[in-house]
């Protein structure tokens, strides 16, 4: 095989499992370190900087990391049910407890203004978690950003269509309110209505993050007739966060298995909803709903029933009284393709007073004229290129769900920066599709002979589990929050699950003398002197077999025997075990900084002296 | 050395062998040797011995006496048992234990020092009475713990990390093995696990005195130029005799081989060695030959390492000495103190 090439900053960057799956490369490992260390204003200030909404996320991510996250790798077979660390509760404790003055500490860590960037107007359409991630990123360079958003508030859907047991609403006053002070200004209940217009009114950049507001209906015999107790999932949550809707029918069937159902059911468990069935056409394992979701729905005394596919409502008088559904298995259509097919048993009738559609989200663009010339893909979806959010109109960018369809906050806020990086660049003068590279570093962690600046000692325990306020407090108030928080104790203890994989084995082979100490003492078996050969043939003869093809071999030149170090990055713990069983040095840890640059930053050939960059570990 | 303990968790393709336990069971405490220590590798191969071989911990006896070498068995099998002897007394401590009760499997773990110079006389008597073990000498040519001084195995004419020559002559360990009737005699490398472990294997399954002399660099103190116990000078002079694959008992044996390629030896329990031959390479069953062939290389400036000999059929002190095959602690009080008219008959017997 080809020596690892360490240089280049994507490899480490992929070691690091849970930084690289999300999709903001947020630091995962070293902000859990600082929670650890006491440090929750850097740590929610790392967050900001990526994710820009740490109170939020903390709450309600979807949370890509974890499934990534090596821990849960590591715990196969190891006797306890494999679990990752619990990086996105461990995300809120820094928020939680952040100090007063954060918003101070903020400021201090802004970009510098550009000279004559007020000359340029930037205006958003919508004020949710995309477009607050441009004003973030484009306000502070001096560019005068406004966001225009059809509700009074900013937020978008994290505050309409998110329920407030899940999310305070607090919790979005205060994240918005950092952006809309850095002077960014909002024009609330101003629905923009034609994209023609708000282009003359002679910005220089539109960004349109307007979302996906409509939710697909389901159109079967009978919808019409009962149309008064049947509601589509998104606009019943946005009139349950209005205070339009205060009560539920007390049997109530929500369709669809994504995680709108799961906050609609479990919304309507507390608006007087006693038996709440999930409707789901497939089965348990295949809903989209996050597996969380779905157990926290359960355990509020939701049913979810599966395989089963709306057929009709069925209605007394304009009543409606229950729907019948056609069960449904995982079958092979004609040509081949994987496909839901009725069983061919019988229907079947469940009685119900009320129903709410969750079967999906639309975009919609009524608002931008067709004869301005974006190009419009099929599906009605505009033609973007994907690196830069830009649209056929060279001044008109996208993001959030209005740019590729629903996705989640985190790639709404990943679309911001990219956005903003793009309307940066166009501003200036520069190439639209230029990225800025990002801040990397590799430093050596030795303090001692055997002492680390990071602590190695890999914590056994399992996942700890947050508390949840008591379920008759929970179910009696829609406004209560579930969640408690882990308290500090209890974050320290998660906190030492994580494995550190942003501190790096580095393995330096000149210096090797080949005593096999870090092969014998490696708890993981991840290392291995063996003759070169191709990948796959490597992969089977190593200490223990690499069988998992996502993660890579690491791999050095010959040492002097002529063989090479093969190690396995899959299942490493980064206990640093290796260096410090390594007489010679050749096993080192380093820790690997992977910042991405947003707009206007990762310019300069040295990166500027920061306050951030003085905070290490 | 390190301050952690290694932690529990483990590749999660970790196997269990036929007594139920991962390679891991056979761990002991995180060692503190000096990192880099070939002796650490020695206890990493004959964890991995242990768990080929399905033994039962339980079922294993450690004895030690002084020195670095001998305080290795904190490092491996964990719950065997154990006994750190005076320095240069294991061969008594454990001849000892072997005469109480012969069903457990003894290793016996020394050093040069321990071996070779205090414990010389030691050494000698266990082996020339045809003890059942595994005596491993952990041959580093130092004594490491008082800061690199020449041992008794250090080459004449080798140098020291100050800069001394070796002037002495070294005692031959191997050659003396041979030489005083061992019955299963091999020398290896710490830095070979390929050919460490199959012999390893061997000499436990080996019936009778096995001998393995373990060149096993101190990175400490005799790791550099100059010195012949270094990792370098060992690869570079290593004479490998011939590859042994160790074949238990219970193992089918699939591989065909063309007639004159290998050569088989059956031990005691049904375990086969099979020697790839070398075109050189003598015969595993003439002591006389190895003897020759040992000096022959060594004279060339050649460190021979391998299987230089064994007798499957050997005997031990035990069938010596004709003595019960139960062990003491089976026995009962009537069995072990038969009372005065045996002792009489005994007396009788004498006179």
């Amino acid at each position: 095989m080809q020596p690892t090439d360490i240089s280049n900053p994507q490899y480490f960057h992929k070691v690091v499992d849970c930084q690289w799956a999300c999709p903001a490369h947020t630091q995962v490992p070293r902000y859990i370190r600082m929670i650890a260390a006491g440090r929750f204003d850097d740590a929610y200030l790392l967050n900001w900087d990526s994710n820009v909404f740490p109170g939020i996320l903390g709450r309600t991510c979807d949370r890509p990391c974890e499934p990534a996250c090596r821990r849960g790798r590591v715990e196969e077979n190891n006797g306890e049910k494999p679990e990752p660390v619990a990086i996105c509760r461990l995300k809120r404790v820094a928020a939680d407890h952040r100090s007063a003055d954060i918003e101070q500490r903020m400021r201090e860590r802004l970009p510098d203004r550009i000279p004559g960037a007020e000359r340029f107007r930037v205006a958003c359409v919508g004020a949710g978690p995309s477009a607050l991630t441009v004003a973030r990123d484009l306000a502070p360079l001096g560019y005068r950003v406004t966001l225009f958003e059809a509700d009074a508030k900013g937020g978008g859907f994290m505050r309409t269509q998110v329920p407030r047991f899940r999310l305070p609403e607090a919790v979005i006053d205060e994240e918005v309110g950092y952006i809309l002070r850095l002077g960014v200004e909002l024009v609330g209940q101003r629905r923009i209505d034609s994209l023609k217009a708000l282009l003359a009114e002679g910005y220089d950049a539109v960004f349109i993050g307007c979302g996906a507001p409509r939710g697909r209906d389901l159109h079967i015999p009978g919808r019409d007739e009962a149309a008064a107790k049947i509601h589509v999932g998104i606009e019943w949550l946005a009139s349950v966060y209005f205070g339009h809707i205060k009560r539920v029918g007390k049997r109530v069937l929500v369709l669809g298995g994504g995680n709108t159902a799961m906050d609609c059911c479990r919304s309507a468990r507390r608006l007087g909803g006693d038996e709440v069935k999930v409707i789901v056409r497939s089965g348990y394992d295949e809903m989209k709903a996050s597996p969380w979701e779905k157990e926290d729905a359960e355990h509020e005394g939701v049913e979810i029933l599966n395989w089963l596919n709306p057929k009709s409502f069925v209605h007394e008088g304009g009543k409606l009284t229950g729907m019948w559904f056609t069960p449904m298995h995982a079958g092979v259509d004609a040509n081949g393709r994987r496909k839901l097919l009725p069983t061919g048993g019988p229907d079947r009738l469940i009685e119900c007073d009320e129903v709410l559609i969750a079967v999906g989200q639309e975009n919609a663009f009524p608002w931008i004229e067709r004869d301005l010339g974006m190009a419009f893909d099929e599906w009605g979806m505009p033609v973007l290129d994907e690196l830069t959010m830009q649209s056929s109109l060279p001044g008109v960018f996208f993001g959030g769900d209005a740019a590729f369809g629903p996705k989640n906050i985190i790639w709404a806020v990943e679309h911001g920066h990219q956005a903003a990086v793009s309307i940066h660049n166009l501003l200036q003068r520069e190439d639209v599709r230029k990225r800025p590279p990002p801040l990397t570093n590799l430093v050596s962690q030795k303090m001692g002979i055997h002492e680390w600046s990071y602590d190695n000692d890999i914590s056994p325990d399992e996942r700890y589990v947050v508390p949840w306020a008591p379920k008759e407090l929970t179910l009696a108030n829609i406004h209560q929050e579930v969640e408690l928080g882990f308290d500090l104790q209890t974050a320290w203890k998660e906190a030492q699950r994580c494995l550190n994989c942003d501190v790096q084995t580095v393995f330096t082979k000149d210096i090797c003398i080949e005593c096999d100490a870090c092969v014998d003492a490696c708890p993981m078996d991840c290392i291995t002197f063996t003759v070169d050969g191709p990948e796959l043939d490597l992969r089977e003869r190593l200490t223990a077999p690499a069988q998992n093809l996502d993660q890579d071999l690491y791999v050095s030149g010959p040492v002097k025997t002529g063989r090479i170090m093969v190690k396995d990055e899959d299942v490493c713990l980064h206990c640093g075990i290796c260096a410090e069983r390594c007489p010679t040095g050749a096993w080192d840890m380093h820790r690997y900084l992977f910042a991405e640059s947003h707009a206007g930053e990762g310019q300069a050939a040295a990166p500027p002296a920061s306050p951030q960059q003085k905070v290490t570990i | 050395m390190t301050y952690l303990p290694k932690p529990k968790l483990h590749h999660p393709s970790l196997q269990r062998n036929r007594v139920g336990f991962t390679r891991r069971d056979y761990e002991g405490a995180i060692s503190t040797m000096c990192a880099g220590c070939g002796h650490d590798s020695i206890s990493a191969a004959i964890i991995q011995a242990c768990w080929e071989l399905d033994i039962q911990p339980h079922r294993v006896a450690k004895i030690s006496g002084i020195g670095c070498s001998s305080k290795t068995p904190t490092y491996f099998l964990s719950a065997s048992h154990g006994f750190n002897a005076v320095h240069g007394r294991m061969p008594s401590v454990l001849t000892g234990a072997n005469l109480a009760n012969r069903e457990l499997l003894y290793l016996g773990v020394s050093g040069d020092g321990d071996s070779a110079s205090i414990g010389i006389g030691q050494f000698v008597h266990a082996i020339r009475r045809g003890v059942d073990m595994v005596y491993i000498v952990e041959n580093n040519g130092v004594y490491g713990l008082t800061k690199g001084q020449f041992s008794a195995t250090a080459d004449q004419g080798s140098k020291s990390k100050k800069g001394a020559i070796n002037t002495d002559s070294p005692v031959d360990m191997v050659g003396m093995a041979l030489q005083l009737g061992a019955s299963f005699v091999a020398r290896s490398f710490s830095g070979d696990k390929a050919q460490l472990v199959p012999l390893l294997k061997a000499a436990m399954r080996h019936k009778g005195a096995a001998f393995l002399d373990v060149l096993s660099p101190c990175v400490t103190f005799n790791n550099h130029e100059g010195s012949t116990k270094s990792y370098d000078y060992v690869r570079e002079h290593n004479h490998a005799l011939c590859r042994m694959d160790f074949i238990p008992h219970h193992a089918e044996i699939t591989a065909e081989y063309a007639p004159g390629e290998v050569h088989e030896v059956t031990q005691h329990d049904g375990s086969v060695l099979r020697l790839h031959k070398l075109p050189e390479s003598h015969d595993s069953a003439d002591r006389v030959g190895a003897m020759n062939y040992l000096h022959a290389c060594q004279a060339r400036g050649e460190i021979v390492t391998g299987l230089l000999y064994v007798d499957p059929d050997a005997g031990d002190l035990h069938a010596h000495l004709d003595t019960t095959p139960a062990a003491f602690n089976t026995l009962g009080e009537a069995e072990l103190c038969p009372g005065t008219a045996a002792l009489e008959a005994i007396n009788a017997g004498l006179r």
